[in-house]
């Protein structure tokens, strides 16, 4: 607990002077729920290994440094600086450059009328009624103090209000970019997702680095689906590995609202996602799909809490690990039904792909039910790559690497297959494939080629773990 | 010059010796059967020559078109006409058949220093193949074997082989688990791919597969080693005598290598 006081203490400083200046420190509400939060979070501290939601993952890294809040106003980048990072077709893009909204390098003009997009910052000023309705209002700043650190500092993000049976056909994509960072730097994003009832949006948080330094990135994203709402929701993880990257997406469903969380983590050092979805009303549908890809020292944490709380609803977690080098995965699938949440149907499914002797994976299921009449279902497997898979394609002609590179996809594949066809997926796609291929995930090893086949000949077989 | 030579091929699995010196000769054009009882070794045999990695030569060598197999990666021997129709087909979910089929062609062609085909090209003489197979196309759609009944998987296999083109074909096993439409289809492919230009190896337990495939020569495995060779009658005889007898002659005079 040390730790945590005198880094409280560091935090305290910045907390002072961020509400001395900070956009809509004028507005009551916004006020309270900052201090609020920030009291929350110098109650708490940061988590230890001791609580049983950070049991595998090790945050004294984050506790331990000093990090301050980004310089106000300087941006560097250009259009040009953004080529690499944009996408073939969305509806709108809003860049946040070290978490501030960067207006000239973004694109939210021609929205149909009804549908909102802009920085979280200029709803602030604007004193919008609908952002006091909702900010706040669902994440669990008690249970959570990265939520809590990142409600103290909530200021910009994005901010996504799409109007009662509007439809947006193509995706709106957040891109986030870290930039070199001379001292450790932290960044608060925060964003709030509003999809009226019977509306229809994609939204695709991206997170990228361009040039080094250590960042720690808390985001949280607020999402608000009503009823009979179909939102897809893109987490795409690709800083550089000194990142720490802790992000929370809270799903609030409405009645037959339909929502897809869809975590893809391939960059940052630490990295923790949090998906919170909460089943509000009668026969709402989750899916919660992930795929984590690691290697090097990367830790990759996957945090499910998946809350029942009406009737008729059903859930569906599918999360598949590749894991190479010394990565450490984690997969945490919380399923909590409520006493009155009967007829739920949750599932909950782990695979994992461990390419070298030193990656890990820990892989919780963790069910509480307080209903009777539910069905709930989880598992999980490790395995290794899949000798006779491998076997076969190279007796066809396949090469070693292009044989291990196609199961690699195939197994990674069954991540995008269960995103809805469309320019979001074709992007996460592009993107899966860009990072299988850079890195030789999967190859045998220089030092084990050394006369020892035996690397190639343990079985491939799936092992039930739990 | 043979096709295919095997010499005093002795090959260990696990620590156990499962063939005990072979001694084979298959020259381009002819179809030579493997028959054996259960354990002989025959299965060994078709994947040392596939080149699978968990069987270890400790004795003997094996050459190809005068070429070392035995140094051979699987996807060299592969890519050198070598092709294994496997006794029990491996399900990959996630990649489609038809995809799989074109980069398997396009490898080899590559290797052989051909231009890849694309796929206007490749579909026609694919639809081809199909047609041959009674296969439906709309099985290529799905990943490689995956939902495939048994027979469907075994037509896949040969399937395969048509559009790959081997020198030498190997069949594991290819009748095991098929009924007879399924074996009828499955040998109509193969003679048609029977060639002067290409060896067929027909390992298998049962003689039904060669009343439909009639090889040239037929060799019978008791104990990893060759006990008899003959032409397409010796199979007969074994339907009818049983690899019993066969096994007692074997024990009397046979002890070494043949």
């Amino acid at each position: 607990m040390t730790t945590a006081i005198q880094n409280v203490e560091n935090y305290l400083g910045t907390f002072t002077e961020f509400e001395k200046r900070a956009t809509g420190r004028a507005l009551p509400w916004l006020r309270q729920l900052r201090e609020n939060a920030f009291a929350r979070f110098c109650e708490t501290g940061f988590p230890t290994t001791h609580d049983e939601d950070w049991r595998f993952t090790n945050v004294s890294a984050i506790a331990r440094t000093a990090f301050s809040l980004p310089q106000k106003g300087t941006l560097h980048l250009s259009n040009r600086d953004l080529n690499a990072w944009r996408t073939e077709t969305t509806a709108a893009q809003l860049i946040f450059v070290d978490g501030q909204f960067a207006l000239e390098l973004s694109d939210s003009s021609n929205l149909p009328e009804r549908i909102v997009i802009s920085s979280l910052k200029e709803q602030i000023m604007k004193q919008s009624g609908t952002l006091k309705a909702h900010l706040g209002q669902y994440l669990d700043t008690h249970r959570d103090s990265f939520c809590a650190l990142n409600t103290a500092f909530a200021e910009d993000g994005a901010y996504v209000h799409v109007g009662r049976g509007r439809v947006l056909e193509a995706p709106i994509h957040l891109l986030f970019i870290s930039t070199a960072a001379d001292k450790p730097r932290m960044i608060h994003p925060r964003n709030l997702i509003i999809v009226e009832d019977e509306g229809q949006a994609t939204i695709i948080e991206e997170y990228v680095s361009l040039g080094t330094g250590i960042v720690f990135c808390n985001s949280a994203t607020e999402l608000i689906a009503g009823e009979n709402a179909t939102v897809a929701h893109h987490m795409m993880e690709r800083e550089h590995t000194e990142a720490f990257n802790v992000s929370t997406l809270r799903i609030q469903q409405g009645r037959s609202a339909n929502v897809a969380s869809h975590s893809i983590l391939l960059g940052g050092g630490l990295v923790r996602n949090n998906v919170h979805p909460v089943l509000a009303g009668e026969g709402g549908e989750c899916l919660i799909n992930g795929l984590f890809v690691g290697n090097g020292r990367q830790h990759l944490d996957n945090y499910m809490h998946v809350e029942h709380a009406s009737p008729h609803c059903s859930s569906r977690q599918f999360y598949n690990g590749i894991l190479d080098g010394h990565a450490h995965g984690v997969f945490h699938g919380r399923i909590v039904v409520h006493k009155d949440a009967q007829k739920t149907d949750a599932k909950q499914t782990n695979r994992n792909l461990l390419l070298s002797d030193n990656a890990q994976i820990d892989t919780k299921p963790q069910l509480e039910i307080y209903a009777d009449d539910v069905k709930c279902t989880h598992g999980a497997t490790i395995g290794q790559m899949e000798e006779n898979a491998l076997f076969y394609l190279r007796s066809r002609g396949i090469d070693e690497a292009s044989a291990r590179r196609l199961l690699l996809l195939a197994f990674a594949g069954e991540c995008l297959e269960r995103m809805k066809s469309g320019s979001a997926r074709d992007h996460a796609e592009r993107l899966i494939h860009e990072h299988l291929f850079a890195a030789s995930y999967g190859m045998p090893r220089q030092d084990v080629v050394d006369g020892n086949e035996q690397e190639l000949q343990h079985a491939g077989s799936w092992e039930e773990v739990g | 010059m043979s096709l295919l030579e095997i010499r005093n091929l002795h090959v260990t699995v696990a620590g156990h010796e499962i063939l005990k010196g072979i001694d084979l000769e298959v020259k381009a054009g002819e179809v030579h059967s493997i028959m054996g009882p259960n354990g002989s070794g025959k299965s060994t045999l078709a994947q040392v020559l596939a080149r699978r990695e968990a069987y270890q030569v400790t004795a003997g060598e094996v050459l190809f078109d005068g070429k070392d197999l035995l140094a051979m990666k699987p996807e060299e021997a592969a890519c050198e006409g070598v092709f294994m129709a496997f006794q029990y087909p491996v399900e990959i979910p996630g990649i489609g058949n038809t995809y799989f089929l074109r980069s398997a062609l396009n490898a080899i062609r590559k290797y052989r220093g051909e231009d890849e085909m694309d796929a206007m090209d490749f579909l026609p003489m694919f639809r081809e193949k199909l047609k041959l197979l009674e296969m439906d196309e709309k099985l290529m759609n799905r990943s490689v074997n995956e939902g495939f009944s048994g027979g469907e998987k075994k037509r896949n296999e040969i399937l395969q082989m048509a559009v790959l083109q081997p020198k030498l074909a190997i069949l594991d096993e290819t009748d095991s688990g098929l009924d007879i439409d399924a074996l009828r289809i499955v040998a109509k492919g193969v003679n048609a791919m029977r060639s002067t230009e290409r060896a067929m190896l027909v390992v298998t337990h049962y003689q039904r597969l060669l009343n439909y495939i009639v090889p040239d020569f037929v060799h019978v495995l008791v104990d990893g080693r060759i006990v008899r060779s003959g032409g397409a009658e010796l199979a007969l005889e074994l339907e009818q005598r049983g690899y019993v007898s066969i096994e007692a002659q074997a024990g009397q005079t046979a002890p070494a290598s043949v």
